[in-house]
């Protein structure tokens, strides 16, 4: 029987890797992801014939929870996954620490590795779960997003890394005694009290590394608590997603040119650029954008996270496509960091039916930007800000941009002159190409298609 | 200490199968990672399976519940994802 689970753990940590391969291509992405929900149905049933355990309520417990996932899962709107993938994934921390605790509990005897990573499997699944809730709540805009900041704050959580380890350590060496537990309480307590600062910091705009890094972090806490279970497929399966995790945030990153530690530590968008921009701000309404639409032969539609906001990828897709109809050119600009987590335009476009050969990267749009005439750049603001070229005193100094200003004309649409969630301010509704087009971005760009259909009849 | 080999091993590996992977793709890998962590519903049935007393029967089996939460809401949440992208393919 041994024999015969180790043989399936095998085989689903094969579809693990296998399915994480497939999911990396456009092709084969979604026979990687059924791979590899085979390969953890192999896993659990392996796990059932382990001996001797009480199986009703294991059943109870999978019942359950399937259920809750399913209708979770279908109910989601698309504009929701951000939010979701937050939560699924701070459940996952929180089933670590749950694991953790009940080893913990039970009196097993845990020694030298197991006991410390019963500790590490509390303090990395205690991270996962609260700060995970927390970015949920920014997400979800239960919680304002923007990073908060008090004095302080880096002794702090440096002060409360050292008293949790501590906790650790002393939970750990003192036995069997009550003080023992006590500090095994206090050391849950820490953890989760630490998720939240780490999160509490960060604002909306570097929501994408945050989502990604606790993602890893959440693989990484599985992994601990294989070694409390000392149980090969989970010290596999967590250590895969912690390592891809950390490969996916170190791209984040990159694609906003930022080191991890400026992103965790820098409290992102305090510090103010040096040059305020300064000048005249041109608007327009929907008629004057139809005229200049419609004369276009190139249009680059930039969407941002205020596109979600508004619900208004039909409406975009719906004016790209009458655009195209007409002759004219239509592409998508796609920025790595565009919205609250990775490809999150991808997915959204992809919803509204956007053909993929539409949705270009970065690079290729800015390296022809000089071409289009019309730069329509919705919802979105950080990725466009060109202060990130111009203004060595900026917080978003460096980053990649997409360069609207570069277009012949860029029509902005906005709902107000707000700041981004980067919370600075953008010279590009200063330039003297720009063209402000305020209002709900879903609403205006309907009104455009109104008078473009009017004017057909 | 075959186990920490495991570990590293494991390690090199998720490094290696992520890199270049298209953007688009960025978010259902994300997910359908996310799901695979879950794996700690086979540390949740081992917990709770053991049942030496109430407590932990009821830790453990509310580690089951959050676990397969986490299994099955993303892996459907990532199908219903890249459904999206075939589907679009199909059409062209």
């Amino acid at each position: 029987m041994q024999e015969t689970q180790q043989f399936l753990y095998i085989l689903a940590a094969v579809a693990f890797i296998l399915g994480i391969r497939l999911l990396g291509r456009p092709q084969s992405a979604r026979w990687g992801n059924l791979l590899s929900a085979a390969g953890m149905l192999v896993a659990v049933v392996a796990t059932l014939f382990s001996a001797g355990l009480a199986l009703h309520w294991i059943f109870i417990g999978l019942l359950v929870g399937s259920a809750l996932g399913a209708v979770m899962a279908l109910r989601v709107a698309m504009t929701g996954m951000p939010e979701m993938v937050a939560l699924l994934n701070g459940f996952g921390g929180l089933a670590s620490l749950l694991v953790a605790c009940a080893e913990v509990l039970r009196g097993a005897l845990l020694t030298g590795i197991s006991a410390s990573s019963a500790a590490i499997s509390v303090l990395i699944g205690g991270i996962t779960f609260s700060g995970s809730l927390l970015a949920w709540g920014k997400l979800a805009e239960k919680l304002p997003g923007r990073p908060l900041l008090f004095r302080g704050q880096k002794p702090l959580n440096l002060a409360l890394l050292v008293s949790t380890l501590t906790s650790g350590i002393l939970w750990q060496s003192l036995g069997e005694t009550a003080w023992a537990h006590n500090c095994f309480f206090l050391l849950i307590a820490l953890s989760l009290l630490l998720g939240i600062l780490f999160v509490l910091p960060i604002g909306g705009g570097d929501m994408p590394v945050v989502i990604s890094l606790l993602n890893s972090l959440s693989g990484l806490a599985a992994c601990a608590v294989g070694f409390v279970l000392m149980n090969r497929m989970l010290i596999v399966a967590g250590c895969l997603v912690g390592a891809s995790g950390l490969i996916l945030t170190e791209m984040m990153c990159k694609s906003m040119n930022r080191s991890l530690s400026s992103v965790l530590w820098g409290g992102f968008g305090a510090a103010q650029g040096t040059i305020t921009p300064g000048g005249e701000v041109h608007s327009l309404n929907c008629e004057e954008a139809y005229y200049l639409l419609e004369a276009a032969a190139e249009v680059l539609i930039v969407p941002g996270y205020g596109m979600a906001v508004a619900q208004a990828q039909h409406a975009v897709q719906e004016l790209a496509q009458l655009l195209s109809e007409r002759g004219t050119t239509v592409n998508y600009a796609i920025h790595p960091v565009a919205g609250r987590m990775p490809g999150h335009m991808n997915v959204l476009l992809a919803e509204a039916h956007v053909p993929y050969e539409q949705l270009i990267e970065m690079e290729t749009a800015n390296r022809s930007m000089e071409r289009v005439d019309i730069c329509l750049v919705i919802g979105a603001n950080d990725i466009v800000n060109p202060a990130a070229l111009e203004d060595p005193g900026s917080a978003i100094y460096g980053m990649p941009i997409i360069e609207a200003q570069r277009a012949r004309t860029a029509i902005v649409l906005k709902r107000s002159m707000g700041k981004g969630f980067a919370g600075i301010d953008n010279p590009l509704f200063f330039k003297t190409n720009a063209r402000m087009l305020f209002g709900d971005a879903k609403a205006s760009l309907q009104n455009i298609l109104r008078i473009f259909k009017e004017s057909e009849i | 200490m075959d186990l920490l080999l495991i570990l590293i091993l494991a390690g090199f590996l998720g490094f290696e199968l992520i890199s270049r992977v298209p953007s688009q793709l960025h978010t259902p890998l994300m997910s359908g990672a996310n799901a695979i962590s879950g794996i700690t519903v086979v540390g949740a049935i081992l917990a709770s399976g053991a049942g030496e007393n109430t407590l932990t029967v009821i830790l453990g089996t509310a580690a089951i519940i959050f676990a397969t939460l986490n299994v099955v809401g993303g892996y459907l949440v990532t199908d219903r994802m890249l459904r999206m992208f075939t589907k679009k393919k199909q059409e062209k």
